[in-house]
């Protein structure tokens, strides 16, 4: 196996700019790698051999033309099936959409292919990006590379596992209430949510509109910055789209310096509920942080234990229309149109057939939750509780620059172990839904392997809208310190996959 | 089947009419309300689609900022306040017309609130004013256009299948809202009517829609209900949907009334519901019962982001916006001297503006109108053109009527020289010199016709002598028409009685 699988994407580009080594070599390295390891994996719901082929071919002709190239040409990288590409699947995970070939891209795809990146395939993720675990999926379950037999998060989980399976350095999840985080956390891989706003939702199927936002995802905090910096900026596609520059994040990830920060440590995300490893893990951050220079100190936020209940009823509402489209009329599955039936019927058939447990489930939840009557006592009080968690967070970075908790309570739990659970599965989110429920940006950074399991641990670094640059100085502080303690990346303390 | 009704007179004795009207308005924006697609009327089906107006998963609306502008404009138009802040709400619904199985429209948060409109009618005492109470004028937009194939009615029900063409979603469309209009008493049918009317034209005067009924792009649902008395609280209310032209307007509400009173009279309860209205036979029928009940969950669109105009904004547009159309017309009567008969042809030929530019370039009022309800309406008629769009400007009157009122010509070859510049031969100038559009003054050419078209008809002179002067106007024509129509008819009759020797 070529050792270019193992290298960062920021390297990887080097040596294709370079000339050193073409682009079509370092996407075969990895389509070779998917070959070999994803059967076991499952990170990849379509991989696209040719297409991948033909963009590193394209980017090898502008090497040999002497054009500039963008930070990452050439670099390959997994797409999670929920954003729009224009000729290849996108399913977003459910049956409902399986066989639909997108018109058009998204604005982060555009971005992406502008920039010479490689994409190699669509990843898996829960259906409709609904749940933690990828277990959701209507193709099939994502296997953790740290542990075959566990989750790798979810919704991304796809993404998390292809880059820390190495079948792809890069990768782009989405993160409606962490499925960018806790993924990145429990794979030992790192993944940010850039502040609402920041990249275009443009051609991300949306789930709860209110609330996602799609990010990169990476084996280090360099390529995620490298990467961000690629996706992000104002896009007049999309209304929400922040119309000011993009943080410096390539700057930040570079410097690495939190001396005289003021770090808070979120008083009501953490302890009871949370797994001793990853409490012991956390614990040696925050002391690692303040060896560093910064100052450490501890911030409440009262309204944060109301921020489940209210992200419950604020989702499920808006993903009750957002999904109303996929009726079989337009696009992807139809069922039951023989003939005989009323449109009324198709669609019902459609939608009960298409569409799986957790996503009927929360579309129910969601109706309920917007029916006059109900609206008030549901969606209203749920949007104070939201206005409320904006004003803890703006109360906290009025003290300090950012705020840290652990990213997930628990590491990869057994693929089936809360199946059947939904409460269960819904408090993997319980410490990055507040970031979502305010639109800010939030960071996952590997911090070591709990001690009863070894596996990873995620730490979840939190700044103020449109200061995601912090998050890369935090984040590149500490990832300096902790490769330092353990000679290398944490990645390569995962055992080597069959078949690799 | 026909319902029972009562004799309208009857049905006025016993009740007191609420009307309430909604009209939907198609903004004439070049643009859809959220995605760059066009708005052209007509075009192969789904040939003006794209991912956002299909909904496709992923796509985001993008508001058109011109639907904003006439949105506010709509509302000071008809005297409303502008909100300082309002949101878009999606309407859910499942119908294979809505690409997104919801509606981008605006609930409780409309962007034009609380206005009046003024309508005039004829009543038993004289014109008089009733103010129309506006609740609401709100921007949302339209669905796409469902035709059911097969099966004798058109309707879903026996259809073989059903075809869905997605042009027309997402063009903007305004929602205007009456609130109950009370105190028309039997007046009821003309105010609806009157206020349609006055409506359309205000629409017009703005330049924000096409408003032509007959394409859908004004639509008027009437809402009615009876009470005993005015002191009465609300009856029920019917709904009838498809009222698309003025006369239906009036006719809707006045057959509303008249099956009402008979069912109320006979004891039975009115029925809350959608009806169908029929141009046809003038009749409405029952569509599909509404309750207060049914749920559109509505939620405030998370897509968008709220509008807040500035009042530097609304204020701009409130110093821009047109003369009302009641009062420019009241204005231009008593300028022009005009009858409110003449007006009204002035009005139903849609040249009003036309004819304002040419008296603004200084052409005579009666010259400006005279050419543009007739000659020019003709030509437009006889080429298919709008009245709008006929090539001739203000400055292009202005010569013909300085070279009529020279002699330089006259009625009939003024009517060729705009012949002329409809086919696009050029300026009046040129038109009339490559025409040869000249009035014949030397009066050789005359007398030399004159004698030929004697001789053609010997017998005619005598006449014309023994006093039948009515005679003589044979022989102008035989001259008009060997000269081509450019001899001065006038000068031909003193020419020929000066030869025959008879005075007038
Ligand atoms: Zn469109």
């Amino acid at each position: 196996m070529s050792d270019l699988i193992r290298k960062d994407a920021s390297e990887l580009a080097g040596l294709v700019s370079s000339g050193e080594v073409s682009a079509v070599e370092v996407a075969q390295a990895h389509l070779d790698r998917i070959a070999a390891v994803d059967g076991a994996v499952h990170a990849f719901l379509h991989v696209d051999t040719k297409g991948a082929l033909a963009s590193a071919a394209a980017v090898d002709v502008k090497v040999k033309a002497g054009d500039k190239l963008s930070v990452l040409a050439g670099v390959p990288l997994g797409l999670k099936d929920i954003l729009a590409t224009n000729g290849l699947p996108t399913t977003c995970g459910s049956k409902v959409l399986a066989g639909w070939i997108p018109p058009y891209d998204a604005t982060v795809v555009t971005k992406l292919r502008e920039a010479g990146i490689v994409i190699l395939g669509k990843t898996n993720m829960d259906e409709f990006a609904m749940g933690s675990s990828t277990e959701h999926s209507a193709f099939g379950p994502t296997h953790n590379p740290w542990d075959l037999e566990r989750i790798p998060g979810g919704s991304g989980g796809g993404s998390s596992a292809c880059v820390s399976a190495f079948e792809a350095p890069l990768a782009i999840g989405t993160d409606t209430g962490g499925s960018i985080r806790q993924p990145a956390a429990v794979t030992g891989s790192v993944g940010v949510k850039p502040t609402y706003g920041g990249v275009s939702r443009y051609g991300l199927v949306a789930l709860a509109s209110s609330l996602d936002q799609a990010g990169p995802c990476a084996r280090n905090v360099l390529d995620t910055a490298l990467l961000h910096s690629v996706i992000a900026g104002y896009d007049p596609m999309d209304s929400t789209s922040i119309n000011s520059p993009v943080p410096d994040v390539i700057s930040a990830a570079k410097r690495g310096d939190i001396k005289g920060m003021k770090v808070g440590v979120v008083k009501e995300l953490g302890g009871e509920g949370y797994q001793a490893g990853v409490r012991s893990r956390f614990d040696e951050s925050v002391a690692l942080i303040e060896s560093l220079g910064a100052q450490v100190v501890e911030v409440s936020c009262p309204s944060f234990p109301a921020a489940l209940a209210a992200y419950y009823l604020i989702l499920p509402s808006e993903a009750s229309s957002n999904l109303a489209k996929f009726d079989g009329i337009r696009f992807g599955n139809r069922v039951g149109d023989d003939g005989t039936k009323s449109v009324e019927q198709v669609m019902s058939e459609t939608r009960a057939a298409g569409f799986g447990p957790e996503v009927i489930r929360r579309i129910i939840l969601g109706t309920y939750a917007l029916s006059a009557g109900y609206y008030d006592a549901y969606y209203g009080q749920a949007q104070k509780v939201r206005t409320l968690i904006k004003q803890d967070f703006d109360a906290a970075f009025a003290k300090v620059d950012v705020l840290i908790s652990p990213t997930a309570p628990t590491t990869a739990f057994k693929i089936g172990e809360k199946l059947d659970d939904p409460l269960a599965m819904y408090l993997n989110d319980v410490a990055t839904i507040p970031v979502n429920m305010a639109g800010l940006p939030g960071m996952s950074l590997p911090i070591g392997l709990a001690p009863e399991d070894n596996l990873p641990v995620g730490l979840q670094i939190i700044a103020p809208a449109m200061a995601d640059d912090r998050l890369y100085n935090v984040g590149a502080a500490i990832e300096r310190e902790l490769l330092a303690k353990w000679g290398g990346p944490i990645l390569g303390l995962a055992p080597e996959l069959a078949g690799a | 089947m026909a319902e029972a009704v009562m004799n309208y007179d009857e049905a006025i004795s016993k009740f007191d009419p609420v009307l309430g009207l909604e009209v939907h308005v198609e903004l004439g924006t070049h643009t859809k309300m959220f995605c760059g697609c066009s708005t052209v009327f007509g075009a192969a089906p789904n040939t003006h689609v794209c991912p956002v107006c299909l909904g496709l998963p992923g796509a985001l609306p993008a508001l058109n900022k011109i639907g904003v502008e006439s949105a506010i404009r709509i509302g000071l138009a008809l005297n409303c306040e502008i909100a300082q802040w309002c949101r878009f709400a999606r309407k859910n619904y499942f119908y294979p017309d809505m690409p997104k199985n919801f509606q981008t429209s605006q609930y409780d948060e409309p962007i034009a609130f609380e206005g009046y409109l003024d309508v005039d009618i004829d009543t038993d005492e004289g014109r008089k004013t009733f103010r129309v109470p506006i609740e609401r004028a709100h921007m949302e937009e339209d669905t796409g256009k469902n035709s059911h194939v097969g099966g004798a009615t058109g309707r879903i029900h026996g259809a073989d299948y059903s075809l869905v063409d997605y042009n027309r979603a997402g063009i903007p469309l305004i929602e205007i809202v009456t609130k109950p209009i009370t105190g028309t008493g039997k007046y009821a049918p003309e105010v609806a009517k009157a206020y349609v009317a006055a409506l359309r034209d205000i629409l017009r005067g703005l330049g924000v829609s096409d408003v032509k009924m007959e394409q859908g792009s004004l639509r008027c649902d009437v809402n009615l209900s009876l009470r005993e008395t005015p002191e009465s609280k609300l009856g029920t209310r019917s709904e009838t949907k498809n009222v698309n032209s003025l006369r239906s307007v009036e006719r809707a509400v006045r057959y509303e009334v008249t099956r009402h009173a008979a069912r109320l009279t006979a004891g039975d309860s009115i029925v809350q519901e959608t009806r169908h209205w029929h141009e046809d036979t003038g009749i409405s029928t029952s569509g599909r019962p509404k309750s207060d009940a049914e749920d559109y969950r509505y939620f405030p669109e998370p897509d968008l982001l709220p509008i807040a105009p500035s009042r530097e904004w609304v204020e701009e547009l409130r110093a821009a916006l047109p003369e009302n159309p009641a009062v420019r017309r009241a204005r231009l009567v008593a300028d022009w001297g005009l009858s409110e008969i003449d007006m009204n042809t002035v009005v139903n030929s849609g040249a009003l503006n036309l004819i304002v530019e040419a008296v603004s370039a200084g052409v005579e009022p009666a010259a400006a109108r005279k050419w543009w309800t007739g000659e020019l309406s003709r030509i437009a008629n006889d080429r298919g053109l709008e009245i709008d769009d006929v090539p001739v400007t203000p400055a292009d009157l202005k010569r013909l009527e300085e070279l009529i009122s020279s002699g330089a010509l006259n009625d009939k070859l003024a009517r060729q020289a705009l012949e002329g510049l409809v086919s696009g031969e050029g300026d009046i100038d040129a038109i009339v010199k490559a025409r040869g559009l000249a009035v014949v003054s030397d009066d050789g050419p005359l007398l030399a016709a004159i004698d030929k078209a004697l001789a053609a008809d010997p017998a005619v002179a005598e006449t014309i002598k023994s006093g039948k002067l009515a005679a003589a106007g044979s022989v102008v024509g035989a001259v008009m028409k060997a000269t081509r129509g450019q001899a001065d008819a006038a000068r031909v009759r003193e020419l020929l009685f000066e030869k025959l020797g008879v005075s007038e």
